[in-house]
């Protein structure tokens, strides 16, 4: 019997979902602000619906009373969150906090089927990173000096960095985190942003030749710290970004075409420098070849995905545990494997909409610094996302970074909202701003 | 405020990038779905894939039926409410069909992710579902023939070695016999009895795919090759003057049993298996062009074979003494090749040198019948030109109607082949090789033997060959 219902959920929540990332495109074609109101409205139902029913798969399935109070919890978070965002904020992107809140949700339920405790923690941590980073746009609108310290954020992004590569503790070959008071932080995730404001702050003032090899200088040295770190994905996405923002910044095709040139001249210099690099490769190009080790992660993920199919197994019915880390990097496996291709492109197409709408703001504001980071920190996002979903289907070398407000970890989390709040602020000060003219 | 003036293309250039961005991960979404709807299935069939095992808790294993629909292996549920495997022909069909409980095998392991899956109709598998009935999981009618598998098999006796039949335009496995076997039906029993360590006869071993042996005389098609290759105009004035031995230098090659072949051209000194003449045919050619025909002729590589299979392997290379020319040429010396090798090797021989992807699966049916997927013949590549295979296969012709493999001489049709005597232990009989096709204007099967230490190629063999051959054109291959 519960095999039946949980085979009709699973068609009832891939339904949900896809209803879910309709609204969100259609949520373009309305130029009034009410239709826009409504779509939004007919998405917090949709996801809401689709929570519960997840929860309830989740609860019959494990018959664990704590999951009906967490579940509750959840609801009270999002409900708070979606409702006193819009009455703080005004002029908010509402569609901007209803993905995150369907990213989170998403999250929370693969979370809550993979390990219940490791839940409750991001639960807690995503609580009090939506509690920090409320107040984001409030500063953003209030403090212009955020501009005029470029080699504070360039300075103290790089002497993290190297703080990690020199004390960092080592997980799965890679110097990735700090460990202060208990817990472990990824500097990272942080220095991603920092580096943005670093690069926006830079070009804002001046885009001659001189700033920009000086910068270049900069930017090159926090990849390649990365790279002697082993962090190949955070590597990569610092590369990218800074080569968009420089072109976003100058215009220039010579900028962009000698950066892409020597971005390949250096992934083969790294190839036959460093081992960890070669096996990385080797491991994408025939997995199979050594399937007990190397290849072990991504045919264990491509197992789960295939097997998954076009409409997944259903909660419970996979093995996603399988799979090591795969309530991090590879947590896209699991949502496939679990509930299904098409929920799994729907995820990818919010991702895609988020992307959209931190180019939209980009294009929109006027002042050179703001279009800047919401341009980087788009880029940052969406080339994330497609390192760690690239990664997971085999598409390119696993990198090994996380899927933004899906996967598990606080560091990753945490930044994730401050992006999502600095972009936020970015809409609310354009919007206040055509307002008052 | 220090200001620089605005670049006034910015937003063409982020939205150029924009572009970019999305269309580079449309693709991956592309990828996605192409990776789900094409590659998957292949994919998660995979003795490694666990999840499989999963669908066992709701899905009946399904049954494996040989080409003319006969069943081969079903699942039955006894009184307990267990299920069981039941092999209708026991040990005949064993390496083949393999096995599901002790790690899956053969067919079982091939198969697993079809007769895992159900095509029922949707309505009563949800029926089913409510009451707590399993689904029965599809069917797959296997390229196995009951007839020439049983052939095979009698022919052999209980004699170690392996039988192998297979189409050389579509690469269909016909049958594939592995002696001694096991009975499928006991191994829970016999286990620990087949696996122990006095056990010496590794009957779970399917020498038909897995079976190293030295190649002995049916290795001069790769020698034989070769030198056509070498000398394309002219390959056919060589000639050798057999007295029985062949000494060069402080080394002799014998004949089998010593004869002497006498005044030998090439195509006689092919017939008659002389090793003498091949040994010093063997010393004419290139050692690096050698090397590059065996690795072309699937040595040391992969085959392109989805069963279980070793690996066969050729050392010889540039730099080698004369003592291991001379024995690798004749295919003594370090060269291993396994049963399915050899004939893949005569099948793209007999197919106008390309290679067809040998195969077991023919198609999948739902439990009522309907087709769910069918299996087409795939070319694995060509192993020679066109003109080479004409060459090989006038000249294996000539083995049948003039030379050692007169077994499989007769009128009924006109059989190509050669055999092969390979010596592995001093003091020890010689494992006894056929391979070869029919009819040889148009092969229509390819039949590959190997009997362990019981003599030469063309009278232990050879008889085994006939046996299949005659089944065969006896109206056993069915159409």
């Amino acid at each position: 019997m519960i095999n039946v219902i949980i085979e009709v959920s699973k068609y009832l929540m891939i339904f949900l979902m896809a209803l879910y990332t309709y609204w969100n495109f259609s949520y373009f074609r309305f130029r009034d602000e009410w239709g826009q109101v409504r779509v939004c409205r007919k998405q917090n139902a949709a996801m809401f619906v689709m929570h519960f029913v997840a929860y309830l798969i989740l609860y019959l399935k494990s018959e664990d009373e704590r999951i009906v109070l967490f579940y509750l919890a959840q609801v009270v978070f999002f409900g708070a969150y979606i409702g006193l965002y819009q009455f703080f904020y005004r002029n908010l992107t509402r569609i901007l906090v209803n993905n995150m809140c369907m990213l989170l949700c998403v999250g929370f339920i693969m979370l809550t089927r993979i390990s219940f405790d490791k839940a409750v923690r991001q639960f807690v941590i995503v609580a009090a990173a939506a509690l920090i980073t409320w107040i984001i746009p409030f500063i953003m609108d209030r403090v212009w000096e955020l501009s005029q310290i470029p080699w504070v954020y360039g300075g103290l992004g790089l002497g993290l960095l190297i703080v990690v590569w020199m004390i960092g503790n080592n997980s799965f070959g890679a110097q990735l985190s700090l460990s202060i008071g208990g817990f472990s932080l990824q500097p990272s995730e942080f220095v991603k942003i920092s580096f943005v404001f670093f690069v926006a702050a830079v070009f804002y003032r001046s885009t001659d030749f001189v700033t920009v090899a000086v910068t270049t200088a900069a930017a090159a040295a926090h990849v390649l710290v990365l790279v002697l770190s082993k962090d190949l994905g955070s590597a990569l996405l610092f590369f990218v970004t800074y080569l968009a923002m420089l072109f976003a910044a100058t215009s220039n095709w010579l900028y962009l075409l000698s950066g892409i040139v020597s971005g390949c001249g250096a992934s083969v210099l790294a190839y036959g420098l460093f081992a960890h690099v070669r096996v990385r490769v080797e491991a994408w190009r025939n997995p199979w070849a050594d399937i007990d080790n190397r290849g072990y992660q991504i045919t264990q993920s491509l197992f789960a995905i295939g097997t998954g199919g076009w409409f997944g197994m259903g909660l419970y019915q996979g093995m996603p545990y399988k799979i090591p880390v795969v309530e991090k990097d590879f947590v896209f496996a699991a949502i496939s494997e679990e509930m299904g291709g098409i929920f799994a492109l729907c995820v990818l197409l919010i991702c895609l909409g988020c992307f959209l709408q931190f180019m939209m703001v980009a294009v929109r504001m006027d002042a050179v610094f703001y279009k800047l980071i919401a341009f980087g920190l788009g880029m940052e996002y969406l080339v994330q996302v497609f390192l760690t979903v690239g990664g997971v289907i085999k598409f390119i070398p696993s990198t090994g970074v996380t899927l933004p407000l899906v996967s598990y970890g606080g560091s990753s989390v945490l930044s994730t909202f401050l992006v999502f709040g600095v972009i936020q602020g970015l809409y609310i000060l354009k919007m206040n701003d055509s307002e008052e003219m | 405020m220090k200001k620089a003036v605005p670049n006034p293309n910015a937003n063409r250039s982020i939205l150029f990038v924009t572009y970019l961005m999305a269309g580079l991960f449309v693709c991956m979404m592309g990828y996605f779905g192409y990776f789900l709807q094409s590659r998957s299935e292949n994919v998660i069939n995979n003795s490694y894939n666990s999840r499989l095992d999963r669908f066992a808790d709701r899905i009946v294993r399904g049954e494996l039926l040989s080409s003319d629909g006969r069943v081969l292996a079903r699942t039955e549920e006894g009184e307990d409410g267990q299920e069981r495997r039941v092999y209708t022909y026991g040990s005949l069909f064993a390496h083949v069909i393999g096995y599901s409980d002790h790690g899956k095998t053969g067919l079982e392991a091939l198969a697993n992710f079809y007769l895992l899956s159900s095509h029922m109709n949707l309505a009563e598998q949800t029926i089913n579902e409510l009451s707590g009935v399993k689904n029965k999981g599809d069917h797959v009618i296997t390229t196995l023939n009951i007839e020439l598998q049983e052939t095979a098999a009698a022919a052999l006796g209980d004699r170690r070695g392996a039988v192998l039949a297979m189409e050389p335009d579509t690469g269909k496995i016909l049958a594939l016999v592995s002696n001694p076997g096991y009975d499928p039906n006991t191994l829970a029993q016999d286990w620990d009895r087949l696996i122990s360590e006095e056990n010496k006869e590794a009957q779970l071993l399917n020498r038909g795919t897995q079976g190293l042996y030295p190649p002995g005389s049916t290795f001069k098609i790769l020698t034989m090759l070769e030198y056509v290759r070498e000398h394309p105009a002219d390959w056919q004035e060589f000639t050798f003057d057999c007295d029985g031995a062949y000494e060069t230098g402080e080394y002799t090659i014998s004949c089998f049993h010593g004869n002497a072949h006498g005044h030998q051209n090439i195509t006689q000194a092919f017939a008659n298996s002389c090793n003498g003449a091949f040994a010093a045919l063997g010393q004419e050619l290139d050692l690096k062009e050698m090397n590059a025909l065996a690795k072309q002729l699937l040595f040391n590589g992969d085959l392109p074979l989805a069963l279980a299979y070793s690996k066969s392997s050729f050392t010889m290379n540039e730099g080698a003494d004369t003592w291991e020319i001379l024995q690798t040429s004749i295919g003594q010396g370090n060269t291993q090749m396994t049963p399915i090798h050899n004939a893949m090797i005569t099948a793209a021989i007999a197919n106008g040198g390309v290679l067809m992807k040998p195969y077991l699966i023919e198609r999948v049916e739902s439990a009522v019948g309907e087709e769910i997927k069918r299996f087409l013949p795939e070319s694995a590549g060509s192993l020679m030109t066109a003109e080479e295979a004409e060459v090989m296969a006038g000249l294996m012709r000539q083995v049948v109607t003039e030379g050692t493999g007169s077994a499989v001489r007769t009128d009924a049709y006109t059989a190509a082949g050669k055999t092969g005597s390979a010596e592995f232990e001093t003091g020890k009989e010689t494992h006894a090789w056929f391979t070869g096709f029919a009819p040889a204007e148009n092969p229509k099967i390819v039949v590959t033997v190997v009997v362990e230490e019981s003599g030469s190629g063309g009278q232990v063999a050879g008889p085994v060959a006939r046996s299949v051959l005659d089944a065969y054109f006896a109206g056993a291959g069915g159409d």
